[in-house]
């Protein structure tokens, strides 16, 4: 089994998918992910996923429950580059991300943690 | 691209990245037979649904993807077998939101949402057959 | 072109025997038919193909051209069909090169009163109509095929996905949508919102007269995928009709962004892309 390494840049935690998800590899990386959060003290993670060509409920379902995790390390989660080919598929699936937030690319992702961050040190 | 597959392929599905190497098979048909690719994504995650079920209710089986032609257009079909439990209530299997196992409920019925032609043969005791078609449009 | 009769006589020895003088006699026909529109080389060409994959099953009625041994018969006239609709011949013109094979084999067996030939010259009659019926549609199917093309190259063309400022896209819809029009440039749209890497995204319906459930939809689902995407879909110029149909029809729009015109959607896009539009006081 293939696993998704998990990198830290500053206070961010970065998951690069760039393989063909099973769903062994789906379940290691939440617990890798949760370790790494509690290690690390990250306040946010993102999600990159500009190289997925699918995701079926069993991994759509991977986006809330690290979601889930993170925020009761009061960390934010960003999924960013969705394909839309895949982003018509979930839908058409009905699958909804249960309240992840998203963003087109890295970039924005990491702008919108950064303002997330902000908020909640004010 | 891989090679070109002629005529129906046959893959087992026994464990956790079977269900990797079915979605990889219906992504080459899907390709070959040039699919769109909204249309191969699709049909690729109904697989990787249909695949994962026959794994996790039908304690494992095979999956079968061909090529196909209704006349007018081409399309591919894929099958998925096991010789499991089978489905007591049909109605109920395909509604949204219902599982038996530890999922989300979606996978038959959105299966279903993501192809053209949903066929599902099924038996207590026997095993299920459920077959997909997404034609090219 | 006759055969003595009397000679113990099989139609494909006959035909293969005669195939030349046949050939040259049926592209004669044709060629005449067409009024020069194919030139002899040409028809001649395409007719010793087509004779080559005749042969083998002359004998059958026709009844079973669906099976293994009419492939090549069957993909010929597929080709032929499809060369003759981009040439733009008529159905009834390409159908009669098929029709036309059949008075010169009869002509060719004029003077047999064998009647083992008679009953062999019924079933290749039969066997020419099947394939004549056969061109007719094919010609048909091709037809449509090429008016899908054209209509969705029109789409293509009416349906621009634009820059309208940084970050801000619009797709203005025009005329009658139907459920595949809408997908087409649905899919468009979130390829272009990646592409540019827009954040926002105005569907603008003013020029759209009536949507059926599928349409709304297909509406309905683009806006949520984008949301997936990260990116905002705002629908403007609902029309009054529409809007009754949507309510009346009970889609539920929930918290999809809608506004009344372009304008204000644009407005609404700028302020969150955080751009603040002002009139400037000219001195």
């Amino acid at each position: 089994m293939e696993r998704v390494p998990i990198l830290k840049i500053g206070g961010l935690l970065l998951v690069s998918i760039q393989i063909d998800l099973q769903d062994q590899s789906v379940l290691a990386l939440q617990e890798d992910l949760a370790e790494k959060i509690s290690a690390t003290g990250a306040h946010g993670v993102i999600i990159d996923i500009s190289a997925v060509e699918i995701v079926d409920s069993f991994i759509g379902r991977m986006f809330a429950t690290i979601a889930g995790i993170s925020r009761l390390f009061d960390a934010d989660t960003v999924v960013v580059g969705m394909r839309p080919a895949v982003a018509i598929t979930l839908v058409e699936l009905g699958l909804t991300l249960g309240g992840v937030r998203t963003a087109l690319d890295l970039e924005r992702g990491m702008k919108i943690l950064g303002q997330l961050g902000r908020g909640r040190d004010s | 691209m891989p090679p070109r597959s002629e005529g129906p392929e046959e893959l087992p599905i026994t464990a956790d990245d079977d269900v990797v190497r079915v979605r990889q098979l219906v992504r080459t048909y899907a390709q070959q037979t040039k699919l769109s690719l909204v249309d191969q994504t699709k049909l690729v995650t109904a697989a990787s649904e249909l695949a994962r079920n026959t794994l996790i209710y039908g304690g494992g089986g095979f999956a079968r993807v061909e090529e196909v032609s209704d006349g007018r257009r081409a399309g591919v079909r894929a099958s998925f077998h096991d010789e499991g439990p089978g489905i007591p209530d049909l109605t109920l299997a395909l509604a949204d939101g219902w599982s038996s196992g530890s999922g989300l409920g979606l996978g038959l019925s959105g299966a279903k949402r993501l192809v053209d032609q949903f066929d599902l043969d099924t038996e207590v005791g026997r095993g299920t057959v459920v077959t997909v078609t997404k034609w090219k449009r | 072109m006759t055969v003595d009769a009397g000679r113990a006589q099989n139609l494909t020895d006959l035909m293969r025997d005669s195939a030349e003088p046949l050939i040259d006699e049926w592209v004669g026909v044709v060629a005449a038919l067409l009024r020069g529109r194919s030139t002899k080389t040409e028809l001649e060409a395409d007719f010793r193909e087509f004779f080559a994959a005749l042969l083998p099953v002359v004998g059958s009625d026709g009844k079973d051209i669906g099976g293994p041994e009419f492939t090549d018969l069957r993909a010929f006239l597929e080709e032929y069909s499809r060369s003759r609709v981009r040439a733009g011949f008529t159905p009834t013109e390409t159908a009669s090169s098929v029709f036309s094979l059949k008075r010169v084999v009869f002509d060719l067996t004029e003077s047999s009163d064998d009647p083992q030939m008679f009953r062999q010259l019924m079933a290749f009659s039969g066997l020419l109509d099947a394939l004549g019926l056969l061109t007719f549609e094919s010609f048909a199917r091709v037809r449509e095929e090429i008016i899908r093309e054209q209509s969705e190259q029109l789409l293509e063309l009416t349906t621009p996905v634009v820059k309208v400022w940084e970050g801000v896209l619009a797709v203005p819809l025009v005329g009658t949508l139907d459920s595949a029009r809408t997908q087409v440039v649905m899919e468009k749209l979130l390829e272009a919102l990646v592409e540019t890497g827009s954040e926002h995204a105005i569907i603008d319906i003013t020029g759209v007269f009536a949507v059926d459930t599928q349409v709304a939809q297909h509406l309905l689902k683009t806006v949520v995928a984008a949301r997936l995407m990260g990116a905002e879909c705002i629908v403007s110029g609902i029309r009054p009709q529409i809007a009754q149909t949507i309510v009346a029809l009970g889609i539920e729009f929930g918290d999809i962004v809608t506004k009344a015109s372009l304008a204000d959607a644009l407005r609404h896009a700028l302020r969150r892309e955080g751009v603040d539009v002002v009139r400037s006081e000219i001195a």
